[in-house]
């Protein structure tokens, strides 16, 4: 288990594609590297900053996507090498300054962005693919097949962003970057950094270094002249290959992690000598001479990527510019339905769109045993849905929301956005939430909806953020509400970290990346010196959270802001022992005669608390409880009973 | 370093359960201890809810020089280990077969899904005739209890990794495992080795 800088090049070590990504910029000599955390993205700087002071470099969690962009990009221009590193929402928030960026150009020193992907939004609210941005913003683009390549490829991408003079995007996705293998590691550099923006006044100079995207028509051709350059380059890649025969069935075309499939897929069939596989690492510009020599290997070609049919329309862009004597494959991939053009891909679906196509039968186990294990686990395997931890804040949070709101008779709702808390649009937080979107789009939406009591509207909002997503992407939109008097009521959720991309630190808690103590950005004081009413509760204390928040819905005016404050239960544990032990008092607890509908075990939901069918009373499990004592408040008999652990 | 034989190329082993019980951190222990032993490791995991209750998997594929892709195809289970009884049989579903092998503790979690009375979780005795019955072979191991018995539930993943190891089913052995194990566990190291043990003996009982 190794750190990131591990010094014994040579050796292999199993690193997750993020980590792989780390250690490449480190073997590149980088000096900075920034992000804001999200899933599948987050071990980048993660590990990034774990090793920083130890290699002396700059690692920073900053306030959003588009800080972190524009800090590596400062880096750049002072002879830094940086990184920039975000999952595909990142790219949409950052989108307005690369789109100046690419017009400027990069520094001296080269300039990677990281985008990591989720497809199937395993850990995300939208599934996007941001590969065409590349195309879109005209951004040199790559895309490890592996986890030995996402190091090597992040190393050679700092050198030929450094020689273009222009940001270079590296894409990942969920399977390469959360996944773990085998890393053959090479030397770090000693390197002595020297950060100097230097300032040309030589009024002969042609191009004085001024980073200004003006004039744009003629940084447009010169960004287009470093296209050029790119492919060229890409033409000789070894992160290109063919494998497979001479001669080939069907040529499957590929990238990513969808090259580890396509290999699984070609040994589960058995097909090594029918089935080719063209592997291509460099996506945009494409290579279009080294692709070209390929596509003639057979008369069929299937595409396999995630998400969007990127390599496949790129290609039949480029057939639609063959000689008209030259003859074109049928294109298979996703608009001929083999694969879809949603969802992350795997194996086996490979497997199918490949036997599909060349017209096999695969079974991958016998068919006694199939329909046995199909027809066993229908009856016996029940539904896990996630829910909030033992423990968790916002569960109480939402348990005083719904009260208060249901107190307050208006029907009025919570309008959301990302982070653990969007599962209280589910049975975890009791249905509360109607809107979601993206960071901060709850605040946003709550603004429109506050201002249309002019046509009869009269019912209560609630926007709730996490603690970083109020830092992030929130502040714009509750001073539009203060300016424009809104009337919305805005909850902060602060549990003290980033906690659903493994609690990274924020400008409000007093800590950097890099572990060192600093400033806290005091969410309170920021919001009362915006002007704003500031309530801070604890939400584990029910009554005084549920009576807060009833009392500022009861205020007209503009936007007001009620802090949840609790420490997220999994940081909590870590740090000091659970503070009580919970257990049924048996005698109490009446069951279903109790008139309650089992209200902690059927709509609390607490997985601490469970229902004993033999005894039909509820019970604590031991081994999930975390002992926060909140059920306590909850149960109407006062069955459930908290004792000082 | 001479490799130990694989007794299949990939060997694929699924480890199993709910979020929060620790399912990578035993992936990375089995995984750590076949990359010091020279072998090609990929592993796949079930991320973002893995904290919050919902059902995670670790895809282990072991190999001496393929980097296999981090999703083990379907009915292609070589050992399932399985931390919780309802997701081990949610594993053998979809990627048993009759050559398969499971390593179960057969202490249930209840859902929230369960809890709440939208479903049902099954007879435990039940549930463990149809684990054994969808598998070739099936060593049953009270890990939540024994690890209670040494003082904490959490030391039932150490158990859990010994019994995978004492069981012969990989080919590892407490030499290639004990150095991760001082690595992940610096702080109650005696504890943890005996917990490991105690897999080992009562795979092995």
């Amino acid at each position: 288990m190794a750190s990131i800088d591990i010094k014994a090049p040579g050796t292999s070590q199993l690193f997750i594609g993020n980590e792989a990504i780390a250690r490449g910029a480190l073997e590149a000599g980088i000096g900075f590297a920034a992000a804001y955390p999200g899933t599948p993205s987050s071990e980048i700087l993660g590990s990034l900053a774990q090793v920083a002071k130890n290699v002396g470099i700059y690692a920073e969690w900053s306030i959003n996507e588009i800080v972190a962009m524009e800090a590596a990009a400062g880096a750049s221009y002072a002879g830094i090498r940086a990184l920039a590193a975000m999952k595909q929402n990142g790219i949409n928030v950052v989108s307005d300054f690369l789109s100046n960026l690419v017009m400027t150009g990069t520094g001296k020193a080269g300039l990677v962005l990281v985008s990591c992907d989720d497809p199937s939004a395993i850990s995300s609210s939208n599934e996007q693919d941001t590969r065409p941005v590349a195309k879109w913003l005209d951004i040199p683009l790559v895309e490890p097949g592996d986890f030995q390549e996402a190091k090597d490829m992040t190393k050679w991408l700092f050198d030929l962003a450094e020689e273009l003079g222009t940001v270079c995007m590296l894409r990942s996705v969920t399977r390469i970057a959360h996944a773990r293998g085998n890393v053959k590691i090479g030397e770090l550099p000693k390197k002595q950094f020297k950060a100097r923006f230097e300032q040309i006044h030589d009024l002969k100079s042609v191009m004085p270094t001024t980073y200004i995207p003006m004039p744009s028509p003629f940084r447009h051709f010169l960004l287009h002249m470093k296209l050029d350059k790119a492919r060229d380059k890409f033409e000789s890649s070894s992160f290109n290959r063919y494998v497979g025969p001479d001669k080939a069935d069907l040529l499957i075309v590929t990238s990513g992690s969808c090259w580890l499939y396509s290999q699984d897929a070609v040994d589960a069939l058995n097909l090594r000598d029918k089935v080719g596989i063209l592997k291509l690492g460099t996506l945009w510009p494409l290579p279009e001479k080294f692709i070209a020599q390929y596509l003639n290997k057979s008369d069929k070609v299937l595409f396999v990527e995630e998400i969007d049919p990127f390599i496949e329309r790129s290609i039949m862009e480029l057939a639609g510019n063959f000689p008209p004597d030259i003859k074109r494959p049928i294109f298979c991939g996703k608009r001929s339905g083999h694969l879809n053009a949603f969802g992350e891909l795997n194996p086996d679906m490979v497997i199918k769109a490949v036997s599909s196509i060349l017209g096999l039968a695969y079974q991958s186990r016998d068919s006694e045993y199939h329909k046995k294990a199909e027809a066993l686990i229908k009856s016996n395997v029940p539904d896990r849905t996630m829910t909030f931890c033992a423990g968790c804040p916002h569960r109480a949070t939402f348990w005083s929301i719904k009260n208060a709101l249901k107190l307050d008779g208006r029907e009025g709702f919570v309008t959301g956005d990302i982070g653990c808390y969007s599962m209280a649009l589910g049975p975890a937080g009791f249905f509360q939430v109607r809107t979601m979107h993206c960071m901060g789009g709850g605040a946003g939406v709550a603004n429109g909806l506050g201002k249309l009591g002019q046509f009869g509207f009269d019912q209560p909002i609630i926007a709730v953020v996490g603690d970083s997503t109020f830092y992030h992407a929130t502040i714009p939109a509750l001073i539009n509400g203060i300016y424009n008097r809104s009337n919305f009521i805005l909850v902060i959720l602060d549990n003290g970290a980033t906690a659903m991309t493994g609690f990274q630190p924020h400008p409000g808690t007093g800590m950097t990346a890099m572990g060192e103590p600093t400033q806290i950005v005091s969410m309170e004081a920021l919001c009362r010196a915006l002007g704003a009413r500031v309530e801070v509760c604890d939400p584990f204390d029910l009554k005084s959270t549920t009576s807060t928040l009833l009392n500022i819905m009861a205020e007209d005016g503009g936007a007001k802001v009620a802090i949840m404050r609790r420490k997220c239960e999994l940081v909590r544990a870590k740090q000091n022992k659970a503070p009580y032990k919970v257990h049924v008092d048996s005698n109490k607890c009446i069951g279903e005669a109790c008139g309650c509908d089992r209200l902690c075990t059927r709509i609390f939901l607490c997985p601490g608390l469970v229902w004993d069918k033999t005894t039909g009373k509820s019970k604590i499990d031991e081994v999930i409880c975390s002992g926060c004592g909140v059920c306590v408040d909850i149960c109407p008999q006062g069955a459930i009973v908290r004792e000082a652990a | 370093m001479t490799k130990k034989q694989l007794k299949k190329d990939p060997l694929n082993l699924i480890i199993t359960g709910v979020g929060g019980q620790g399912n990578v951190m035993i992936s990375l222990i089995i995984g750590n201890a076949f990359v010091r032993d020279g072998f090609c490791v990929t592993v796949g995991e079930t991320y973002g809810a893995s904290q919050r209750g919902g059902p995670v998997m670790s895809h282990m594929r072991i190999s001496k020089n393929t980097q296999y892709s981090p999703f083990i195809p379907e009915g292609c289970a070589d050992i399932i280990l399985g931390m919780e009884p309802v997701e081990t049989l949610r594993m053998l579903g979809k990627y048993g077969n009759s050559d398969v092998v499971t390593i179960v503790n057969p202490r249930p979690i209840y859902s929230v899904d369960v809890t709440a009375g939208h479903a049902q979780y099954p007879d435990l005795d039940k549930l463990i005739e149809t684990i054994k019955d969808l598998s070739s072979k099936t060593w049953l191991i009270n890990a939540t209890d024994e690890a209670q018995k040494m003082g904490s539930h959490m030391f039932a993943n150490a158990i859990l990794i010994g019994a995978l190891i004492g069981s012969g089913v990989l080919p590892l052995d407490r030499k290639s495992v004990e150095p991760v194990l001082l690595e992940t566990f610096p702080k109650e190291i005696e504890t943890n080795l005996a917990a490991f043990d105690k897999g080992i003996k009562l795979v092995k009982s």
